[in-house]
């Protein structure tokens, strides 16, 4: 049996992060994933690093997570492709834009300078937007990375310090072990530790269920494509606040989607499907939103297995049954941005017992109640009732 | 079969041997005039009568396309409203103005 | 009455229609070309002076009955030509013709996809000039030209001879033929090869007409590189016993046999095979072509097996479907087609051992070889990135981390090579470092193809 101070369950942004700031604290960290680091959501997800529309209670949280970022470089040794773009919030009409002006207020009560733009500034700053759009808000803190890069080298920098990263191993069963566990994996290799990071994803459950918890968590991705390398020209990452599109452009020319409806994905069958008419819908309302676009080509699609609950937050925190035993899974599809700064207040709560990052919200206890459906349930995903074709 | 090219010394990559009777085409490509005839695929245009079709987006070496048969994806050029043709599968076509160059097709603001 | 739809215009599909309209059916046949005949029975436009005849041989009759067909057939089957299906979904085919994005349900489909060329990349093999040996064939049949003015025909497999030869008939000028494959290799596989006689006697034949021209005809050849500033200039071999040589050129057709295109299978849910012989994964099918429920492949969209064996797998296919809809169709013929298409196939097999594909230069390629032309990802890239603690050992992985495979053409140009410098890098099996995944479109579809749609 392997000893450990901590065992890391995931290899995903939240994990290879928890394990970077555990073993900057001294700590002996094991990290076990199923295949290989963040080839699930982690790897696949849109890549922003958006400030601008979050819920208000994560801001001290996604605050912390930024200046991470904004050191990434330092910190691990290689840049991620982050990028400060920008973030521009648009609006198509009144109600909108009044949406809009709460996001924003909410963001400049945590210390974010964000710009109210309206119709004639949109055009003369971005001309390469579409006429329908009445107003938009401009966060420039925000930024963009490259989620494919980021888990490996986070994990790399992990090891460096001493972190230990185990990849193709599956954790089979988590039990009390005397005071601390016992994490038994498919591969034989059983690691005994004091405290265990339930940093699985999508596969979070099962371990949480093992403790007399749960939360009604789902699966499900968005869809997303990207296009040909055209010539560089939208800076800033662009969201249309119905949800209806979210683009980017990287350097290289790319232009990246991602849209809602989100789709049922499997984390069984390891199955992310994107139903071609949603890359259709998502092609019509980028040509909308950026008409400049319409004769770039898309050359792929994708998605992804993200967990996501009906409150559309997260499950981050000390497991209400097994002390010793941190929950950071269920990110809803907005877990890049906070990634590193979960990955620090878990080193927080692990090797000082507590954290100054505000994150009761986000308790898995809270499921014992009933929580506060989101009405982005309503709008961001596929109904319920239908089959799982949309529109 | 000829025993020669039809027009002495190719001035482009492609050698034609083949006659075609048809229509004369008139097309631009960036900005200077080419004939081709009704039948000519535009890459064919492009190549008879010059050695490049695009330059790569990544440090802008030329490319001349390569499967000649709709797989590779190397002969994508652009017309004057900005569409995007590829050039192997699609046939010439009078008044066509043909861009190897994004930024110069005009369609980026 | 079942929607029946046949994705592809070329030989497989044409005879899969055929034996469809003669049992009653109305089938649909989607071609993404404009005139039926695929690659490599393209029918030339009417309006080009080329001597078909004399290009294509004794093909010629073959060609000129297949086309004859696809006219007698026209009336009877839903040909929708210019139509590319770029997507499947739950039995709906997603379609773009003339600019504009539409669905096509089915209840039962075959597809009979074609091939294109095999690639080992080689430094020199973007510059403007290097064309495929398909692409070189596809260019004078369809638009009556020759790739370039002094042409090497570079690299393995039966169809280099060919091509070879119909440029010495339409007068090219050619600087060298160099064959990777050692005339030992061929030997050795000869019993295969002489279960087509034919094939195998064309081949002296070409081989002997070139060296009667005065072309070099250079066996057991390794390319070392295509050289050129902005286009091709020559192309450097090593051969013999060490001997290295220069032959001028300002063409190169290259390639190393086809390899089936297999997308659309794979959207459809055909499960797929690691073949050692090609080294290729191919789609999993019976006998007969049946890839899943209501789903069968035909011709070299499935496995190489030429045009002959592409005709009689599209019919095959065909009688398949009909059995399976409970109309079997009566007599000999399936069982006569399936013991054709089975003996095409393996003398195939046999031409994919004499003509090996040069695995050894993958792990030889320089670290500056461009692997992926459309995102110029190279050779070194790929390595380090293996190399790399955590580093990739499955080619997705390492697509997802170098960009490999994630241009314009998905990885069809450098998926074999990927998966062959992976191996190598990792001391892996091939078969062990994955295949690289399919997703939709598989080619590029433009932003306003969705516009037009209805809300």
């Amino acid at each position: 049996m392997k000893m450990a101070q901590i065992v890391i369950v995931g290899g995903g942004l939240i994990g290879t992060w928890a394990a970077f700031f555990l073993v900057r604290r001294g700590l002996r960290v094991i990290l076990i994933e199923k295949g290989v680091v963040g080839a699930q959501s982690s790897g696949v997800n849109f890549g922003n690093l958006r400030l601008q529309g979050r819920y208000p209670g994560q801001y001290p949280l996604s605050l912390r997570s930024q200046t991470i970022w904004e050191e990434i470089t330092s910190l691990i040794g290689d840049s991620c492709e982050f990028e400060r773009t920008g973030h521009l919030y648009v609006a198509t009409n009144e109600a909108e834009r009044e949406k809009l002006e709460q996001h924003a207020r909410v963001a400049e009560g945590h210390g974010l300078v964000i710009e109210r733009i309206g119709r004639s500034e949109l055009r003369r700053r971005w001309p390469w937007l579409g006429e329908g759009l009445q107003a938009a808000t401009y966060s420039v803190r925000d930024a963009t990375a490259n989620p494919r890069v980021v888990s490996p080298a986070v994990a790399r920098a992990a090891q460096r310090l001493g972190a230990e990263i185990v990849e193709h191993a599956c954790v089979t069963r988590v039990r009390r072990n005397g005071g601390g566990f016992a994490v038994e994996t498919d591969t034989g290799l059983v690691v005994s530790c004091a405290s265990v990071v339930n940093a699985a994803g999508a596969w979070a459950l099962s371990l949480a269920e093992a403790f007399g918890e749960t939360a009604p968590m789902f699966a499900a991705g968005p869809p997303q494509f990207v296009t040909e390398p055209i010539p560089y020209r939208v800076v800033p990452s662009v969201q249309a606040v119905s949800g209806s599109v979210i683009f980017r452009q990287i350097p290289r020319g790319n232009v990246i989607f991602a849209g809602y409806p989100r789709t049922a994905a499997d984390p069984v069958l390891n199955r992310a499907p994107v139903p071609p008419q949603k890359t259709l819908n998502g092609m019509r309302n980028l040509v909308r939103i950026a008409p400049f676009l319409k004769s770039a080509q898309v050359i792929r699609v994708w998605s992804g297995i993200e967990g996501y609950l009906p409150d559309m937050l997260p499950v981050i925190g000390e497991s209400a049954t097994a002390p010793g035993l941190f929950h950071a899974f269920g990110f809803c599809g907005h877990g890049f941005q906070v990634g590193p700064g979960v990955g620090a207040v878990l080193a927080d709560l692990i090797a000082d017992g507590s954290t100054d990052t505000p994150i009761e919200a986000f308790s898995i206890g809270r499921f014992r109640k009933e929580v506060q459906v989101s009405d982005k349930l309503a709008h961001e995903f596929d109904a319920p009732a239908s089959s799982g074709r949309e529109e | 079969m000829a025993d020669q090219a039809l027009d002495g010394t190719s001035k482009g990559q492609f050698v034609r041997v083949a006659a075609r009777r048809g229509a004369s085409l008139h097309l631009t490509v960036d900005g200077d005039p080419v004939e081709a005839v009704e039948g000519d695929s535009l890459l064919a245009v492009l190549l008879l009568n010059g050695r490049a079709v695009r330059h790569l987006e990544f440090g802008g070496e030329p490319r001349a396309g390569f499967c000649l048969m709709g797989a590779c994806q190397d002969c994508w050029v652009w017309l004057s409203a900005g569409e995007r043709v590829r050039a192997c599968t699609t046939p010439a076509a009078d008044g066509m103005a043909v861009w190897t160059d994004p930024e110069r097709s005009g369609v980026h603001g | 009455m079942a929607e029946v739809v046949i994705v592809g215009g070329g030989p497989a599909g044409i005879r899969a229609a055929s034996v469809l309209v003669e049992a009653g059916l109305r089938p649909v046949l989607v071609d993404e070309g404009r005139r039926a005949g695929g690659q490599g029975y393209r029918a030339p436009a009417r309006n080009l002076d080329l001597d078909m005849k004399g290009l294509m041989g004794t093909e010629a009759a073959k060609y000129a009955r297949l086309h004859g067909l696809f006219a007698s057939l026209r009336e009877r089957f839903d040909y929708r030509q210019g139509t590319l299906v770029w997507g499947i979904h739950e039995k709906t085919l997603h379609i773009l013709a003339d600019g504009i994005a539409g669905t096509m349900p089915y209840d039962a489909l075959i597809l009979a996809t074609g091939a294109t060329d095999r690639i080992m990349p080689l430094p020199g093999w973007t510059l403007p000039g290097v064309f495929t040996l398909g692409g070189a064939q596809v260019i004078l049949k369809d638009q009556g030209c020759l790739i370039g003015n002094r042409i090497a025909f570079l690299g393995s497999s039966p169809l280099l001879l060919l091509a070879a030869f119909q440029y010495h008939k339409s007068g090219a000028s050619i600087a060298a033929v160099v064959d990777t494959t050692p005339f030992s290799a061929k030997l050795t596989a000869l019993r295969n090869l002489a279960a087509s006689p034919r094939t195998l006697a064309r081949g002296i034949l070409y081989r002997a007409a070139l060296r009667r021209a005065g072309i070099p005809v250079i066996e057991g050849a390794t390319p070392l590189a295509i050289d050129g500033r902005e286009r091709v200039e020559g192309v450097r071999i090593r051969y013999g016993r060490g001997r290295e040589r220069f032959i001028s050129c300002d063409a190169v057709a290259y390639g190393h046999g086809l390899k089936p295109e297999t997308q659309l299978a794979e959207l459809a849910g055909a499960r797929f095979w690691f073949d050692p012989v090609f080294r290729l994964w191919l789609p999993e099918t019976d006998a007969d072509g049946r890839a899943g429920p209501d789903l069968y492949l035909a011709g070299d969209g499935m496995a190489i097996g030429g045009a002959d064996a592409a005709e009689a797998s599209g019919a095959l296919a065909a009688h398949a479907l009909l059995a399976d809809r409970g109309r079997p169709s009566p007599g000999q013929e399936p069982a006569r087609l399936r013991r054709q298409v089975g003996r095409l196939r393996r003398f195939q097999r046999g031409l994919a051992q004499a003509f090996a594909w040069p695995v050894a230069q993958a792990a030889a390629l320089p670290d500056e070889t461009i692997v992926c032309r459309c995102e110029a990802v190279t050779a070194g890239d790929i390595r380090a990135a293996i190399r790399a603690p955590l580093g990739p050992r499955e080619v997705n992985r390492v697509k997802a981390l170098t960009r490999c495979g994630m241009g314009r053409c998905q990885g069809r140009f450098c998926g074999p090579a990927l998966q062959e410098i992976v191996a190598a890098a990792c001391g892996e099996p091939v078969a062990d470092v994955g295949r690289l995944r399919v997703q939709a479109p598989v080619k590029p579809i433009p932003l306003h193809a969705a516009s037009e749609l209805e809300q």
